[in-house]
């Protein structure tokens, strides 16, 4: 036995050297995704900023009520926004919003050809599968390490580590939906003379948008659990008040700010998940 | 007529590598000995079929006979192993066993359509859209396609429904979408894999009716996969029947009917009712089988009724009780309703049983089937039990 414990096989010196080795070869690419990240979320924030605070209110409330046709919802969105922006957190509570929508945009963006991909080839899927799961259930502050040491500290490395944990749903779900197409639904296009791309996007995709949307959904609600990590390495957002008075054992600041990410969590739950439950039903 | 489709020694076999069940079939093993020795399932075995422009081919057998494997092969859905299967284009015969991606996307798009069991609509697209999803797969513009697609729902009667989406219609309403869906295509040729399985029998039989009512005007080849000898026998005018991935007989319904091949068609024949598909022809009493008396042959001699007619086989006249009955020549477009009782009727060979019977019950007279050469011989009362009990079915096999 002491044998085995005196020849530990070095895996975590493996991994660092890896990463010095990204840092010191790749450091333009990683420098080049870094800046326009920060650059796109940081003028996005200031787009939302630009507008007089009840613009977003409106907007906010308008969609509520075009998706849902429901005065509760609409009632309770601009009472819960107007209470975020009462307590003091408009800048952060937008700040979060506009992580949220970059890590969710990017996911999706990433996720869904891989899913349909995935679903397309077996093969893909098998070697995805074991992937994801270690995505899903590796601590976050594991990886949080060396994509800091890659994206240095910001909003960047947050972002990224973000769309690490939540891309995984828009992943498994796409894939879940376009294996569940009906069989005679693909016949049906097939003998009807579609192509393979015509087939994809008329017939796969449209019978699949109940599934990909629940995916969508959830990646929303990962990317906002990941709001109070995403400010250790330096997001802004409604995170660092939480993680500030964590520091300062502040009470009533860390009720604040939990209060508050709660809020737009609802919000944005709302919002997005019950079109498909209706769809469903 | 012209041939619409030729189908030439088809093998259908369903995995990847099919070369050692294609060597088994041709050692003679059967389905079950490929399958333990393969994996491998034989879906259509030796198939050989011709089908004509404008007739209706039923493809009738049990499920995991092969039916649906053959119709499927016909658009391409399924592989063709072995074999030849030419589908007309145009002037031209085109294989499907070895033609390209374009050809075949070209064959789907306008020459060979599909109507599914269980229905196959896109259920996020409205009951046009669904209608035009062919001619948006040719690259058709929205306006045109739906100005199309509402023609072809108009045809079917569901015009007013185009806005729905497909669950909200009944299934029946469902299936004559997807009729609607393969007329858009304007191809000649319809596949329909038992499109009417999936409803309720009412509506099945309102659907066929439909079907045969659009055929007469539309006249397309239409090979119609079913697992009911009744309705093959009502719509198809040849019929296919298969049994374990082969073709075991190929006839017009009256054939099959009067002549299975062997006890597994037979079995089915056993439970239709044949009046709709035996003619006169087949089951009448000849003229030598009558009884003569001088120069009458005698029609029925309790009722002391008779007839009698010249060297050239025409009626000359026809007595009951010695008075002289009345004569209707029966045309396609003589009415019950111009019969009385006592009218002798001469019809055609070729009445279908139902209607002779029809005419026996308004009449309470035998029918006498004459042809253009004269008089061939009559329906009498014992003609019509022995075609109500199947008994000419006996026959046959004895």
């Amino acid at each position: 036995m002491n044998w085995l414990t005196d020849h530990k096989i070095p895996l975590g010196s493996w991994m660092e050297l890896f990463v010095d080795w990204l840092t010191g070869n790749a450091a333009g690419f990683f420098d080049t995704i870094a800046i326009s990240l920060e650059w796109l979320i940081l003028n996005m924030v200031a787009i939302f900023q630009w507008f007089p605070v009840y613009v977003p209110i409106v907007m906010t409330a308008a969609l509520a009520w075009l998706l849902h046709r429901s005065i509760g919802l609409v009632i309770f969105v601009v009472a819960a926004l107007l209470l975020i922006l009462n307590l003091g957190y408009w800048q952060e509570m937008l700040e979060t919003f506009v992580l949220v929508l970059a890590a969710t945009t990017l996911s999706v963006l990433l996720g869904l050809p891989i899913g349909v991909l995935a679903a397309h080839k077996p093969w893909v899927y098998t070697i995805l599968r074991p992937i994801l799961d270690l995505m899903q259930t590796i601590p976050t502050f594991v990886y949080l390490i060396p994509t800091l040491v890659l994206f240095g500290l910001g909003v960047v490395p947050g972002l990224i580590s973000t769309i690490i944990f939540a891309i995984a749903a828009p992943i498994r779900l796409t894939y879940l939906g376009i294996s569940k197409v009906p069989e005679e639904l693909i016949e049906a296009g097939r003998a009807f003379g579609a192509t393979p791309l015509k087939l994809l996007v008329k017939v796969e995709l449209p019978a699949a948008m109940p599934n990909i949307m629940a995916g969508v959904t959830q990646c929303i609600m990962l990317s906002l659990s990941m709001v109070v990590i995403a400010a250790l390495v330096g997001a802004d957002g409604l995170g660092k008040p939480v993680v500030r008075a964590l520091n300062t054992v502040n009470i009533s600041q860390g009720f604040e700010a939990g209060l508050a990410i709660v809020l737009v969590a609802i919000i944005l739950d709302r919002i997005c998940k019950a079109p498909n439950a209706k769809e469903e039903a | 007529m012209s041939v619409a489709v030729s189908i030439k020694n088809l093998d259908v076999v369903f995995g990847k590598n099919v070369q050692p069940a294609l060597s088994l079939l041709e050692q003679g093993k059967t389905r079950q000995e490929i399958i333990e020795a393969t994996g491998q399932v034989v879906g259509v075995q030796n198939a050989s079929i011709e089908v004509q422009r404008g007739e209706i081919c039923v493809l009738m057998g049990l499920s995991g006979s092969g039916k649906s494997s053959l119709l499927r092969a016909v658009n391409g859905l399924n592989p063709i192993s072995r074999g030849e299967l030419l589908v007309q284009d145009g002037d031209q015969m085109v294989n499907m066993a070895s033609c390209d991606a374009n050809t075949l996307r070209h064959m789907r798009s306008k020459r060979v359509s599909m109507v599914f069991q269980k229905f196959a609509l896109m259920p996020w697209l409205s009951v046009l859209d669904n209608v035009a999803f062919g001619l948006e797969m040719q690259g058709i513009g929205k306006d045109e396609r739906r100005r199309q697609a509402m023609e072809k729902l108009e045809m079917v009667g569901l015009d007013e429904w185009s806005n729905k989406l497909p669950h909200e219609l009944s299934g029946g309403m469902q299936q004559r979408v997807g009729l609607a869906r393969a007329f858009a295509m304007d191809s000649d040729i319809l596949l329909m894999d038992e499109p009417f399985s999936a409803l309720d029998p009412l509506i099945r039989n309102q659907l066929q009716d439909e079907l045969l009512e659009l055929q007469r005007k539309l006249n397309k080849t239409i090979i119609f996969v079913s697992h009911d000898l009744d309705e093959a026998l009502k719509i198809g005018t040849h019929i296919a029947i298969m049994e374990s991935a082969r073709i075991i007989q190929h006839g017009r319904p009256e054939d099959i009917v009067l002549n299975p091949c062997n006890e597994y068609v037979r079995n089915f024949v056993a439970h239709t009712n044949p009046l709709n598909v035996l003619k006169g022809r087949s089951l009448m009493t000849g003229l030598d089988q009558l009884e003569r008396l001088d120069e009458m042959l005698v029609l029925n001699r309790e009722e002391n009724s008779w007839f009698n007619m010249n060297a050239d086989g025409q009626l000359l006249s026809a007595h009951r009780q010695k008075q002289a009955l009345q004569l209707h020549k029966w045309e396609n477009s003589s009415s019950l309703n111009d019969l009385n009782e006592g009218t002798l009727v001469i019809a055609s060979p070729d009445i279908s049983m139902r209607q002779a019977l029809e005419i026996r019950y308004q009449t309470g007279l035998p029918v006498l089937l004459q042809e253009a050469s004269g008089l061939v011989g009559v329906l009498r009362d014992r003609d019509f039990y022995h075609a109500l009990l199947g008994k000419h079915f006996d026959t046959a096999s004895a």
